[in-house]
């Protein structure tokens, strides 16, 4: 507590020793006008003037500076004032899951705003609508490009795409008609403006916000499909807000006379040129870069470098082809995420995740903080209660009529129906946000004789959407879920039943095939796979991208490597180049799931207090429905599912194997398979592994394993290669089996030997399906 | 509808099966396509190795137990009959029924479901689930750390907890004995077995959950 208080007050106090600093510092000198070049402040201050040098007699020691740093000064301390307040933020974990960070935020900064307007008596730093959209709105967005589920968002595709054109058109239209015909109706009093730019505020305030969106929907955990609606939504709706921003923008300057048809049919064309030409760039800038990291092999501790400048050069483009920038960084990230991660180095992927997120959730701390600090500023503040009323509520009740009208229509076609719950929490979702301040703050202020009212508006609604709605987000979603019979202590055979039965019902999914057969989504695929991939991808990536390969990979580097210790100790193997060869390496084996890891852990587990309804809790396999797919802005999702999942996966292989064996040589638990010149002994020491199978069944035959293998071989490669030696049988009895052989460093044993890890399944099996 | 009718028309004592399951004509369709998708060589049956070749399902603790229930005892191949009948275990209740004891049980009633749940823990078939069976089902669902005294011990508490008659096993009696709703969770949620469509996704009901 005492600590909390101390942080605060230490907080608060260098800020305000510094703002007088500098704000001293300032007020001497000369005016230099503005400043040549945008910082993350928009100060109104004069710079403070240079000549101090001629008057003095002798050598200065030490002389200050203030003007020789103060741009890039300034910036640093608001990035280093904005990371200390998210950090107060953190400090109490209770408030932040009540209200959320982004509210508190704004909280913090309309503290600052009081202290620089105290100080000043005006405000010298306020968000600019430079500095928000080309400074750090793009980071913010690219991070969401980046990290998109995209299986998930292409196949709501359609249901995000419909909100997200149709839903903003139907709130841009009825929020400005409304006011309109509130104005024509004398609510507001006596107002200079217009039809024209009622819509055009109404444009630029229907927009989804996607930072605001992401704030708030952190605390409250929704099913995926609803989160990647409003998610997706709020980053394709800029595509609309350019246009009808732009338009609206140009009719008001035309004037309302020279509007007519053409204009209207221009402005509609634009819509899907700003749209798919956004698109379309982002799409390219995603393919150069997948080709760059094809080639970075040289430069890695460079590589993520080229990812941040060339998502950043992406926006830039389109803002410079006046198309939508929003859209372009996004597709951007979505295309390329894929390629680049397999293409890259693990480090490399690891760095632009991180550096990601730092970026992302930096540039979210400073839009909030800023969006609270530019409240505080009389002079844009204009109170019309009419308006500012009237359109909070017509963002909130028109938001509420659109989205349940748009879920009526796709309902209808929709297979999973959207629920109540889900339209209510969409509905009440629609948070509106910085970018919403940032287009209102760049009108023009000749045009539009009121724009200080509309940015009061915009500042209201924002605060009102973020705040009020973000603290009662999570009550409402709580309150609304249907509430479920009291609780009672499951039993321990209950416990066990419920994952039972949820396992089942995954299995039962897959088996009866949940994603139909969609005769586009095929043939993307396989266009995907033989073009793309050859193209954007390095080789090494390609083979090592299959699942199922690094699954036998690491299996396969055990075997082998105590194949090799056993074969050492007896040596009987030969070197051979001209047959099967298998290099092994030794360094960087660490396979995510120790086979035998249980043995190790004995001794741990001895002395701890048993007890069965805590050991079930924490291992029982969770199943794929607990596996969340949850994107987040300030969390780095962990391995933990992936390293369930692999460890499943091996366990089963290894039963497939064994039962495979058993069944094959007619004896239980076989270790020998007789080869054409070595033998290999598998140890299998894993805890009595389910002697159940189905694959138990197959009826062996009498053919054994010698002879019926064709070997291939992959030349060894120099250097770091990865590879698959693919060894197929003829059929054996109505089994086809198909043998991984991978091919990893070189090392400097030189040791040859063969490793036959049959696999079950078809041939379809390595395609990973 | 037409590609519906030339399917339909394909598979043999379709009739029957609908009867017998349930399903709507555009559901065995679609299983159809399913199964053709599943039986790569054309033969009309499924082998264990083409459930195999699902390597989601490798990624499931209990896996190859559902691939072992498709298959009758003694049977090696699944033809598309009994695909049908046991994903219909799956179908959601029909809430509608009236409960005549005359008729035999639908293959998706409440009993049904845990009856098929039971058999994947009563492998021998004898109508209990023993201690090692119990092992066996523990055992694959709980991570490799657990050690063997660990899982005998939850083994034993758990039949403790369930047994009723002491007889150190379970029986279908006492497995049944949860709650309705319980049952009900072996339900195919949303869409699997509905026609194709342009969506497939599943949606959980909107839940807060815990951080």
């Amino acid at each position: 507590m005492a600590c909390r208080t101390c942080l605060w007050l230490l907080g608060t106090t260098f800020f305000t020793c510094t703002v007088r600093l500098v704000v001293e510092g300032t007020e001497v000198g000369a005016t230099q006008g503005s400043h040549p070049e945008p910082g993350v402040v928009g100060s109104n201050h004069s710079q403070a003037g240079g000549g101090h040098g001629s008057s003095i007699s002798g050598i200065q020691i030490v002389t200050f500076k203030w003007h020789h740093v103060e741009a890039p000064y300034l910036i640093a301390l608001w990035i280093l004032v904005a990371g200390v307040s998210k950090m107060v933020v953190e400090l109490n974990h209770n408030l932040t899951s009540v209200i959320p960070e982004s509210a508190l935020l704004i909280i913090i900064g309309w503290i600052l705003g009081g202290i620089i307007y105290g100080a000043d008596k005006m405000q010298t730093f306020t968000l600019t609508p430079t500095v928000f959209f080309f400074y750090l709105l793009p980071q913010v967005i690219l991070d969401a490009g980046y990290f998109m589920p995209n299986k998930l968002f292409f196949s709501n595709m359609g249901a995000i795409l419909v909100y997200a054109v149709i839903g903003t058109c139907w709130n841009a239209a009825t929020v400005g008609l409304g006011l309109w015909g509130c104005w024509l109706g004398g609510a507001m009093g006596d107002i200079d403006i217009g039809l024209l730019q009622f819509l055009l505020f109404g444009s630029l305030i229907a927009a989804v916000d996607p930072v605001a969106v992401i704030a708030v929907f952190e605390e409250v955990h929704v099913n995926e499909v609803l989160f990647i609606m409003v998610f997706g939504e709020s980053l394709l709706n800029d595509g609309v807000t350019v246009v009808l921003f732009n338009v609206f923008d140009a009719f008001v300057s035309l004037g309302g006379a020279e509007i007519d048809a053409v204009e209207i049919i221009k402005g509609i064309i634009s819509f899907f040129v700003v749209a798919f030409g956004g698109s379309l760039v982002g799409i390219i800038f995603a393919l150069l870069i997948s080709l760059l990291t094809r080639c970075t092999k040289n430069i890695q501790i460079i590589e993520p470098g080229f990812i941040f400048i060339l998502g950043y050069l992406s926006y830039l483009t389109a803002e410079m082809l006046s198309l939508s920038a929003i859209l372009s960084i996004v597709f951007c990230g979505i295309c390329c995420q894929k390629y680049i991660n397999a293409n890259m180095d693990e480090r490399s992927v690891t760095t632009v995740r991180y550096v990601m997120k730092v970026l992302a959730n930096g540039s979210e701390t400073i839009i909030f903080v800023f969006l609270g600090i530019s409240a505080i500023d009389p002079a844009v503040w204009v109170w019309n209660t009419g308006f500012i009323l009237l359109t909070l509520l017509f963002i909130f009740v028109f938001r509420f009529i659109g989205v349940f009208l748009l879920t009526w229509i796709l309902n209808k076609y929709r297979l999973v129906p959207l629920e109540f719950i889900d339209q209510v929490v969409m509905s009440y979702g629609g948070l509106r946000g910085a970018v919403a301040y940032g287009l209102v703050a760049m009108l023009d202020e000749n045009k539009f004789k009121e724009k200080n009212l509309m940015v009061s508006t915009t500042l209201i609604v924002v605060y009102f959407t973020v705040m009020l709605q973000g603290i009662t987000m999570k009550p409402l979603v709580t309150w609304l879920k249907v509430k479920r019979a009291a609780v009672t202590e499951l039993t321990l055979a209950e416990k066990i039943q419920n994952r039972t039965f949820d396992h089942m019902l995954v299995a039962i999914e897959d088996i009866s095939g949940q994603i139909g057969h969609n005769y586009m989504r095929d043939k993307w695929h396989n266009f995907e796979e033989r073009w793309l991939c050859w193209f954007l991808m390095k080789p090494s990536a390609r083979k090592s991208r299959d699942y199922i390969f690094n699954i036998f990979h690491q299996l396969n580097l055990k075997d082998a490597m105590s194949y090799v210790k056993e074969v050492r100790a007896t040596h009987k193997v030969r070197e051979s180049h001209d047959n099967l060869i298998l290099y092994l390496q030794t360094q960087d084996i660490v396979p995510s799931v120790c086979l035998d890891m249980h043995e190790q852990d004995l001794t741990m587990r001895e002395s701890e207090d048993f007890n069965a309804h805590h050991l079930l809790q924490q291992h029982l396999y969770r199943g794929r429905k607990q596996h969340r797919h949850r994107y987040s802005r300030s969390h780095l999702e962990t391995n933990r599912d992936e390293n369930e999942v692999q460890e499943i996966f091996q366990r089963t292989m290894r039963s497939r194997l064994e039962s495979f064996k058993s069944a094959k040589m007619g004896v239980a638990p076989a270790k020998k398979i007789q080869t054409k010149h070595q033998k290999k002994d598998k140890p299998q020491k894993v805890r009595g592994e389910g002697t159940f199978s189905p694959f138990l069944h197959v009826r062996p035959h009498s053919h054994p394993l010698i002879g019926n293998v064709m070997c291939m071989l992959i030349k060894p490669f120099r250097g770091r290669f990865s590879s698959a030696l693919f060894i197929q049988s003829s059929k054996c009895g109505g089994v086809k089996m198909e043998c991984h052989l991978v091919n990893i460093q070189k090392q400097k044993s030189r040791l040859g030997l063969l490793l036959l890890i049959p696999a079950f399944g078809t041939s379809t099996f390595k395609k990973g399906k | 509808m037409g590609s519906t009718n030339s399917t339909l028309s394909k598979i043999p004592n379709v009739e029957e099966l609908m009867q017998e399951t349930g399903f709507t004509p555009a559901h065995i369709v679609r299983l159809y396509d399913r199964f053709e998708a599943l039986d790569k060589e054309k033969t009309g049956h499924l082998r264990p190795q083409d459930f195999g070749a699902i390597n989601r399902l490798a990624m499931n603790p209990i896996g190859d137990r559902i691939i072992g229930a498709f298959f009758s005892p003694g049977q090696e191949t699944v033809d598309f009959h009994s695909f049908v009948r046991t994903l219909a275990h799956f179908r959601p209740v029909d809430k509608k029924r009236p409960k005549d004891p005359s008729m035999p049980e639908p293959v998706n009633s409440r009993t049904s479901k845990l009856k098929f749940a039971f058999q994947l823990y009563d492998q021998d078939k004898d109508g209990k689930i023993s201690r090692a069976e119990l092992l066996q089902v523990l055992r694959s669902m709980l991570e490799m750390q657990v050690t063997e005294e660990q899982l005998e011990s939850i083994a034993d508490r758990t039949i403790q907890e369930a047994d009723l008659d002491k007889d150190d096993a379970i029986s279908f009696e006492e497995f049944r004995k949860v709650p309705p709703a319980r049952a009900l969770r072996l339900t195919y949620q949303h869409g699997a077995f509905a026609a194709q469509g342009t969506q497939n996704t599943k949606t959980c009901k909107v839940h807060a959950h815990r951080k």
